[in-house]
């Protein structure tokens, strides 16, 4: 087998894997450059995939077809932005502890969504399969260019191209626009911010709402994409990845895309193992764990503390010296 | 006629205090009016209700003989009152021009458009003649840069009335004759500058007229050529301050330390300290004088056992130290007060108590059998504040709390009374007013009289004019010159300090 017929497979399988943790983590950049810390990815995501479960499957029911799970993304991003609301208020505005609100969130997250399961569905454990997913589709003509075409551009799913293009928006948007200026002055220095007339609390309270919808959509991508259906352990360690590729990235949306690429690859080594010589040979569980020990190695071995925004978790008080 | 701004009997309470009592304040257009008084005496607080921070209980704000209402700082900006905070507000890792834009960005559709901004910032700085950079991080720049940056900010927001607070507590001597002549320009172009301070000789330096407070009320407005140094300091202080002079005869005895071939490497391993040969005696207080970053934070951190000691040896008492833990060094006979209290001195969250037994708590009385004695250590707490005037409503009170100056008394309570041989004072007055400084001086003068031996670091050239025996210059890592206060004055200092050995001899 050769390398090429080999990155053919790996690679669309990577852009699969690797679009809901580069949309969390980039949820995660925005919450975090403007001074909350947000460790709450995970339940955000588990609100965005139990909100596309629920509003695919009814919206197949009322006749939406394969609209279905485009529009749940965005009813999952509005779920997210909802349910991050919480973590806002609690954080933001009676500046609790961001770490244990950020925990509560994930707690809360399981348990109301498996709640609601329960309720919508005769005590069901699961919801229902969902009829139409978002495919993985060969782009028409890109898919015919010589070595490229086969390993970008079949078998991906339209979500990847928006995950890669949200990083570079997403840059964009921080590094070079009048509101990026202003969210990152407020995670780092909010005092300063202040004193310029920033409402330091309206723009912490937009950057955890962004990272809401992003989280929720990441979710929902990976449930419309990959999961298929929502139960308790759907989101099993997916923000705590898209969580480690935001700091892996140093809090920058292209650093932490480049990171969900990553961990796509390193998940999508133990979907493939199967057709590649070597790996097949190799237990499961090695490819299993890869994802979490390369995160371990990477978040020890490659970066450090300073990287973050130096408000980050820092609750703001007026006039505090 | 109308004033720039004019605070008419302005009243602001805290719970339990009354910060500002009937304060009235009259700045002229074009003038440099100095806002003198202790610290705590209410500056601040007055200035935040010019400000927009605090809402005044009672009084009227006129602006250009406008009554106007000021409710936060959006509003001031739009009067054209723009504030220089002691504590500058930046961002360390935007560029200049990002932190001098923030908050008002020139576009370019929804982009921002930094070519447009590092061209407003090169016109102010030609303008207004500061000199930045703009394309350069925060955190690569000096501390003098970094405040014309703040000055930059609030010009670029049009402000007509400057407001610095206590601007020059971080700047270098040669730092604070640049920002003299800095506010001097801007009140050429018709700005008015309120200038915050407890530092007499900027007053007489920078300003046109005084308004002193007191414990929150006014004590009155003069005009700087109407009055003197001394004069001024009576009316803050509400007594006879006389600052202590060093004029005890100088009759040094055994060395005490004894520095040799001692190269110290700073957090970047290039040394910082190259081969620096030293004595201080017994009796004297030695002044090391130089500009910030010529290798005395290295320095006093190696002879404290703070940081490592690359070559050469430390004697205390004749005892090699070189290598010796910090707690053996301070049990061999070291004193030390650090140049950051905040970081160094004191641990803010600990009692006032606690912060006293902070070398000792380990023996006997402090500790028995492993248990902190806590009677013995707020007995022993209580003494001390008594004996060293620590202004705090008890040993159990947090040292967050404390004003600086009482912060810096509780330092040297605990480095004074464990009566060590030799005692390091790291610019021991910073930041602080008169009366902190009277007092503190003449402590240092005590020890000298008991015939211990100080080593004193200070930017402050007066401070160590007035307090040495024998002045060390330091420059680059080195001691070029020993001189005789007596035979020097600041201009030849002014000339060592920058490395120009041969025409400092001259001066």
């Amino acid at each position: 087998m050769s390398l090429l017929s080999i990155l053919d497979i790996i690679i669309p399988s990577m852009l699969l894997t690797a679009a809901p943790l580069i949309f969390t983590a980039l949820g995660g950049v925005f919450s975090e450059r403007s001074g909350v810390v947000n460790i709450g990815l995970e339940g955000l995501m588990a609100v965005g995939a139990f909100t596309a479960a629920i509003s695919t499957y009814y919206l197949e029911n009322m006749g939406a077809g394969a609209a279905a799970p485009w529009l749940s993304l965005l009813i999952a991003a509005v779920a997210g932005c909802l349910f991050s609301l919480i973590h806002a208020v609690v954080s933001i505005s009676f500046r609790a502890d961001q770490t244990v609100s950020g925990v509560a969130l994930n707690f809360l997250a399981t348990g109301v969504t498996v709640f609601l399961v329960k309720l919508l569905f005769q005590g069901a454990g699961q919801t229902p399969y969902i009829e139409h997913r978002i495919d993985k589709v060969d782009i028409p003509g890109l898919d015919q260019i010589p070595v490229i075409g086969p390993m970008l551009f079949s078998h991906v799913a339209y979500t990847s191209f928006i995950a890669i293009a949200m990083g570079f928006l997403v840059w964009y948007i921080l590094f070079k626009t009048p509101f990026g200026l202003r969210l990152r002055s407020v995670g780092e220095h909010p005092a300063a911010a202040d004193t310029l007339g920033i409402n330091v609390t309206k723009m912490r309270y937009i950057g955890v709402m962004l990272s809401g919808a992003f989280g929720g959509t990441g979710g929902a991508i990976y449930l419309v994409t990959i999961a298929g259906n929502y139960n308790a352990t759907t989101i099993s360690g997916q923000g705590f990845l898209a969580l480690a590729a935001m700091v892996f990235g140093k809090w920058n949306p292209v650093g932490a895309l480049g990171a969900g690429l990553f961990f796509g690859f390193a998940q999508s080594l133990s979907i493939t193992s199967q057709q590649i010589p070597i790996l097949d040979r190799l237990p499961d569980v090695y490819l299993l764990i890869a994802p979490y020990v390369l995160t371990l190695l990477v978040l020890a071995g490659f970066v450090g503390r300073a990287e973050a925004p130096k408000a980050d978790g820092v609750p703001y008080i007026k006039g505090q010296r | 006629m109308s004033y720039a701004i004019e605070m008419r009997n302005i009243r602001k309470e805290f719970p339990g205090i009354v910060a500002n009592d009937d304060v009235t304040l009259q700045v002229k257009e074009g003038e440099i009016h100095a806002l003198f008084g202790e610290n705590g005496a209410g500056k601040s607080t007055l200035m935040n209700v010019l400000f927009g921070l605090y809402q005044p209980d009672a009084g009227e704000i006129y602006v250009k003989g406008q009554k106007v209402n000021i409710s936060d700082p959006n509003d001031a900006n739009r009067l054209g009152i723009g504030m220089v905070h002691q504590h500058f507000m930046l961002i360390d890792n935007f560029t200049v021009a990002e932190n001098i834009i923030l908050g008002s960005e020139p576009t370019r559709g929804m982009a921002l458009d930094m070519d447009k901004a590092v061209k407003i910032v090169r016109d102010l700085s030609d303008r207004y003649g500061l000199d930045v950079d703009p394309l350069k991080k925060v955190e690569d720049i000096t501390i003098g840069m970094q405040q014309r940056v703040e000055i930059l900010k609030i010009l670029y927001r049009g402000s007509n009335i400057l407001i610095f607070d206590e601007p020059t507590a971080v700047l270098t001597p040669i730092e604070i004759k640049e920002l003299i002549e800095i506010m001097k320009r801007l009140v050429k172009e018709g700005k008015s500058i309120i200038l915050i301070t407890h530092k007499l000789k900027e007053i007489f330096e920078a300003c046109d007229r005084c308004t002193v407070i007191r414990l929150g009320k006014v004590i009155g407005t003069v005009d700087i050529s109407d009055t003197n140094p001394s004069k001024l300091a009576d009316m803050m202080v509400g007594r006879k301050v006389n600052i202590p002079v060093n004029d005890s005869p100088y009759a040094p005895k055994e060395k005490v330390l004894e520095i040799k071939d001692l190269t110290v490497l700073d957090s970047r391993k290039v040394p910082a300290v190259r081969k620096l040969d030293l004595e201080v005696h017994g009796g004297e207080i030695l002044g090391i004088a130089g500009v910030d970053g010529n290798g005395q934070t290295e320095l006093i951190e190696a002879i404290a056992g703070l940081r490592k000691v690359h070559e050469g040896q430390i004697l205390l008492n004749g005892e090699d130290i070189t290598r010796l833990k910090t707690r053996k060094i301070i049990e061999a006979g070291l004193g030390y007060i650090p140049e950051d209290r905040h970081k160094h001195g004191l641990v803010l969250d600990f009692t006032v108590g606690e912060n006293m037994v902070l070398q000792t708590y380990y023996k006997k009385p402090f500790a028995h059998a492993g248990v902190l004695q806590n009677k013995v250590i707020s007995k022993k707490a209580k003494q001390l504040i008594k004996e060293f005037d620590v202004r705090t409503p008890g040993e159990k009170t947090l040292a967050r709390s404390l004003s600086g100056g009482n912060q810096q008394k509780v330092v040297i309570a605990r480095e004074v009374d464990r009566s060590p041989k030799l005692l390091i004072a790291a610019q021991p007055t910073r930041g602080l007013d008169i009366g902190a400084i009277e007092f503190i001086h003449n402590k240092l003068l005590e020890e000298k009289k008991k015939g211990k031996a100080v080593l004193l670091v200070s930017f402050e050239l007066d401070e160590i004019l007035h307090l040495s025996d024998r002045i060390a210059v330091i420059y680059e890592g080195r001691i070029i010159d020993i001189v005789n206060p007596k035979e020097t004055n600041e201009n030849q200092l002014g000339l060592l300090m920058a490395g120009r050995k041969e025409a400092g001899r001259q001066a």
